[in-house]
């Protein structure tokens, strides 16, 4: 549980390194740093505070918030949630991203956890500055607490209609003891002002005016720029190379060759030669003029189309069953009623507007470093490693600083970009900033995997299925960090896998064994993407097999209303996003059948899904729960000869209890957009191990000209929070494809779509 | 030394003449504004004005600037007098990452200067060469209009 209490000035600025206020709060959070040592020391101490929440003299409030901004907008949602409770004015807060510390608890922002993971105890940090400052306001009148009332930053007295600002009550309210988070009241959802409400932005102004600060804007005084020619197979190294002519560039000031590394991969660098220059022109123009001579690499085999192939046979086979219901293989399946698909993508990757960039000073006993980053705290464990700095007592060597990320998607998570900084500042003695072009970018990244979707399905005379065998290969993202694995984990499978919630008597869901030669990640909404785009086609052609409205289809398989918990369906494993520990194992997070089919009804209802269509043109739907949230989708396309056009896209979201409607609303817009790009045209594909796309002439991304009308339909509810920045990608892309579908009568069952089709 | 004006101001960078603009912008003159996405032209991050003209910075040589009044987006208004593009775009809140909305913005400023009104195509003709990896297409659409509108206002 969390710890809180009041903070000295001395105390705060040691913490925060910044100047503070009067009253001076700090709260641990739960969660599991990747930092895990850093986790354990100060799991038992005081200095483990999570979110800060400051009122200085003016009563002006300063809340940091401790998960990182890529676009999100939870530099706007966490301090809402903390000044609701708080009774806060909202014009008079302020949100500051926080640094890397262990001091904040869990910064790992990714797995849209950062508000449904931590909402109950920002909530009581915000509900305990309110007490206290009630309590000071009642000692000052010398009444009950029961008669004073916090309100829009000044608490009132109920009896004589006196009323005192924060400003005056923050001095006597730091004098106070802090009450036990566990024992102050929330505010009913009835009384909310601020969560739930559209609420001005945090950092908006900076971002119109051009002063939002990105990893790639840190100027440092005789700062070097490095850019770096990477081997272009995982495994490659650098067996000899020549820097005569680079170094006679104007403006290269050193060539340095990065170490080589050993696997597994993990979030290391992948070595190679850098450039250092005064000036970013410079380092790339140097480096154009080096020779390398590059060795081997075990992966330089690998070819992506051959691979999909294979993974495609795989998943033609019999493979190992993670989750068994009845038995699905005692039964002889009638062909004319039974529909056997398998369903491919291709490598995907983040493709964030700004590249990879970090900076680093490192002397003899200490080392800044700035970079975007997802994982502060595991980007700052790997720079004392590095740096050979004891992660217990010697974490302070290291400052690490956070900056706002031009996007992220999950590839900002791994800090191989901070650590390559971090080893050139240290060899050179030389401020470092690292930026990696685009193509770097393009091709050294942490890509969704190729994936092979396998289903078969019997229908029976109600057109229901009572015979389900759904098998997945994909390599485990696992083996960035253990070279040997060859399995998904747990967690991956109960990404839109294992966790099908239907009401089928026998199933089999199977998982092939893989072997990995890119390195793999996590990239928005993970194995979801290929999970439900297979789930989510297959279910349209048993549609139209039985000749019955998707809707129906689904409605048939979801069966009777109820609660649905994989870990009694045959997958033990399920992990369910990191919400069944029995602190949060709360009912509400078992996936609800209901809530699916209103999801859905609410899609097909807005956009009029099943209205006929003139001639070429069509409706697809399709439906995906992720990260604890439902997400359904319905877009109409038009196909004439074979080109599609995409004329209309909605998205209903279920996601809980709302804090920022307007940034649901944006998530699930980029969500859509980035499906378009992901369905219709986006690609990597390697050949001799290396990715063969550069830049975005050959990896297109959806355009302003190729974007329909959108609606967004938020569902209100007042069920624990869900996630947002993921799950709006999943069920986009069946939605597509069933489109084109029902527009045109053409299957896509390997994407992207312009492999087949225009777009 | 190349001479060019940067946001009204006489300004000598000591930069190589095949230096792109861009990095001329970042590097030397220190206005990180204006941001990397691409280096060839293909994204528009690197979106600035020259003489009033939207150009891509990233493939525009120093030299070219030569002599020429370029505008970035520190610029295009100021913190208490935005620019009508900037102030629609805090109305409709157009900026997740925010990282491509500094060329979204001077894009947007140039096709205004020349179409009060632009219609659905005119903005797509115009805004095609900015890509937006967050998503924001649909509230850029609405914020050129609102801007528009505003501007008309102004100038009737
Ligand atoms: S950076 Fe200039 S167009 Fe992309
Ligand atoms: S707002 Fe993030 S790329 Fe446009």
């Amino acid at each position: 549980m969390s710890t809180l209490r009041s903070l000295n000035r001395r105390e705060f600025m040691s913490l925060t390194g910044r100047a503070g206020g009067v009253l001076l709060l700090g709260s641990s959070l739960p969660g599991t740093a990747m930092a895990a040592g850093h986790a354990a020391q100060h799991a038992s101490n005081a200095n483990d505070l999570g979110v800060f929440v400051t009122i200085d003299q003016a009563g002006d409030v300063e809340i940091i918030c401790q998960r990182m901004e890529m676009g999100q907008g939870i530099l706007t949602s966490t301090p809402q949630v903390i000044a609701e409770e708080l009774c806060a004015d909202w014009n008079r807060v302020t949100a500051v991203l926080g640094d890397a510390d262990v001091a904040y608890g869990n910064q790992s922002t990714g797995g849209s956890a950062s508000i449904r993971s931590f909402i109950e105890h920002t909530r009581r940090m915000g509900a305990v500055a309110r007490d206290m400052l009630e309590q000071a306001a009642a000692n000052k009148w010398s009444v009950e607490k029961a008669s004073v009332k916090a309100y829009q930053h000044e608490v009132v007295n109920l009896e004589t209609g006196a009323r005192l600002g924060y400003a005056d009550l923050a001095p006597l309210a730091a004098k106070l003891p802090v009450p036990d988070p566990a024992k102050v009241a929330l505010k009913p959802s009835s009384r909310f002002t601020l969560i739930g409400k559209d609420v001005a932005l945090q950092g908006q102004q900076e971002i119109v005016t051009g002063q939002a600060m990105y990893a790639q804007d840190v100027q440092l005084p005789d700062m070097l720029i490095a850019s770096i020619e990477r081997p272009p197979v995982v495994g490659g190294k650098v067996k000899s190379f020549d820097d005569s002519e680079a170094r006679k560039v104007a403006g290269v000031v050193d060539v340095v060759r990065l170490k080589d590394r050993e696997y597994p991969v993990a979030f290391k660098p992948l070595s190679g030669v850098a450039v250092l220059a005064t000036n970013t022109w410079a380092a790339i123009e140097g480096r154009k003029k080096l020779t390398i001579e590059w060795e081997g690499g075990d992966n330089a085999m690998h070819d992506s189309e051959t691979y999909k192939q294979d993974l495609v046979k795989k998943v033609n086979q019999k493979s190992k069953q993670i989750r068994v219901v009845g038995d699905a293989y005692d039964h002889k399946f009638n062909k004319d009623r039974t529909v056997e698909v398998t369903y491919t993508v291709p490598y995907h990757h983040h493709m964030s507007m700004e590249t990879p960039s970090a900076t680093a000073v490192v002397t003899k006993d200490s080392a800044s470093v700035w970079s975007g980053t997802q994982s502060p705290q595991s980007g700052k464990a790997l720079v004392l490693a590095e740096l050979g700095f004891d992660p217990e007592t010697e974490s302070d060597k290291v400052d690490f600083k956070t900056t706002l990320m031009g996007g992220a998607f999950g590839r900002k998570g791994k800090n191989d970009f901070t650590l390559e900084a971090v080893e050139l500042a240290k060899a050179t003695g030389k401020p470092i900033k690292v930026v990696w072009s685009r193509e770097d970018d393009v091709k050294h990244g942490y890509y969704h995997s190729v994936a092979a979707n396998y289903f078969k399905a019997e229908l029976n005379a109600d057109n229901k299925s009572d015979y389900w065998i759904q098998r997945l290969a994909a390599p485990p993202i696992s083996w960035i960090f253990n070279h040997e694995a060859k399995e998904i984990a747990d967690l991956g499978l109960s990404l839109g896998f294992g966790d099908v919630p239907f009401d089928v008597s026998n199933m089999s869901f199977e998982n092939a064994e893989v072997s990995t030669h890119v390195r793999t990640g996590w990239v928005r909404a993970v194995g979801n993407i290929n999970n439900h785009f297979g789930l989510g086609s297959f279910v349209d052609e048993l549609a139209a097999k039985a000749e019955i409205p998707t809707r129906e289809m689904w409605m048939n398989l979801f069966g009777e209303d109820r609660l649905f918990d994989p870990r009694k369906e045959g997958f033990e494993g399920y992990t369910h996003y990191g919400q069944l520990d029995e602190d949060r194992g709360k009912k509400e997070y078992l996936l609800d059948i209901a809530r699916f089919k209103a999801v859905l009804n609410e899609v097909v209802e807005k956009s009029e899904a099943e209205e006929a269509l003139p001639e070429g043109q069509g409706w697809g739907i399709s439906i995906g729960y992720s990260f604890n949230s439902y997400v359904a989708a319905a877009t109409k396309v038009q196909v004439v000869e074979d080109t599609v056009e995409v004329l209309e896209m909605h998205t209903a979201i279920d996601c809980g209890m709302v804090i920022t409607p307007d940034r649901v609303r944006s998530q699930m817009e980029g969500a859509m957009i980035m499906g378009l790009s992901m369905t219709l045209e986006s690609e990597i594909t390697v050949k001799e191990g290396a990715v063969t796309q550069n830049n975005f002439y050959d990896y297109p991304v959806t355009r302003i000209n190729k974007t329909p009308p959108m609606f967004v339909h938020l569902m209100a509810s007042d069920k624990a929070p869900g996630g947002v920045g993921e799950p709006g990608l999943p069920p986009i892309l069946p939605s597509i494809t069933n489109a084109i579908f029902h527009a045109s009568g053409t299957r896509v069952r390997d994407l992207p779509v312009n492999k087949t089709m225009k777009v | 030394m190349l001479k060019l004006k940067i946001n009204g101001e006489e300004t000598a960078l000591d930069a190589d003449p095949q230096m792109p603009l861009l990095y001329a912008v970042r590097d030397i003159a220190q206005l990180t504004g204006t941001k990397f996405g691409c280096g060839l032209g293909l994204c528009g991050a690197c979106t600035v004005h020259m003489d009033g003209v939207p150009i891509r910075s990233c493939v525009t040589p120093v030299s070219v600037a030569e002599g020429k009044s370029i505008t970035t987006i520190e610029g295009l208004g100021s913190a208490d007098d935005l620019h009508a593009v900037q102030k629609a775009w805090l109305a409709n809140k157009v900026p997740q990452c925010g990282y491509c909305q500094a060329g979204q913005m001077m894009s947007a400023a140039a096709l205004l200067e020349s179409n009060k009104a632009p219609s659905d195509e005119e903005i797509e003709t115009a805004m095609q060469g900015n890509i937006c990896r967050c998503g924001t297409y649909p509230r850029i659409k609405q914020a050129i209009k609102d801007a528009g509108e505003e501007l008309q206002k102004v100038n009737s």
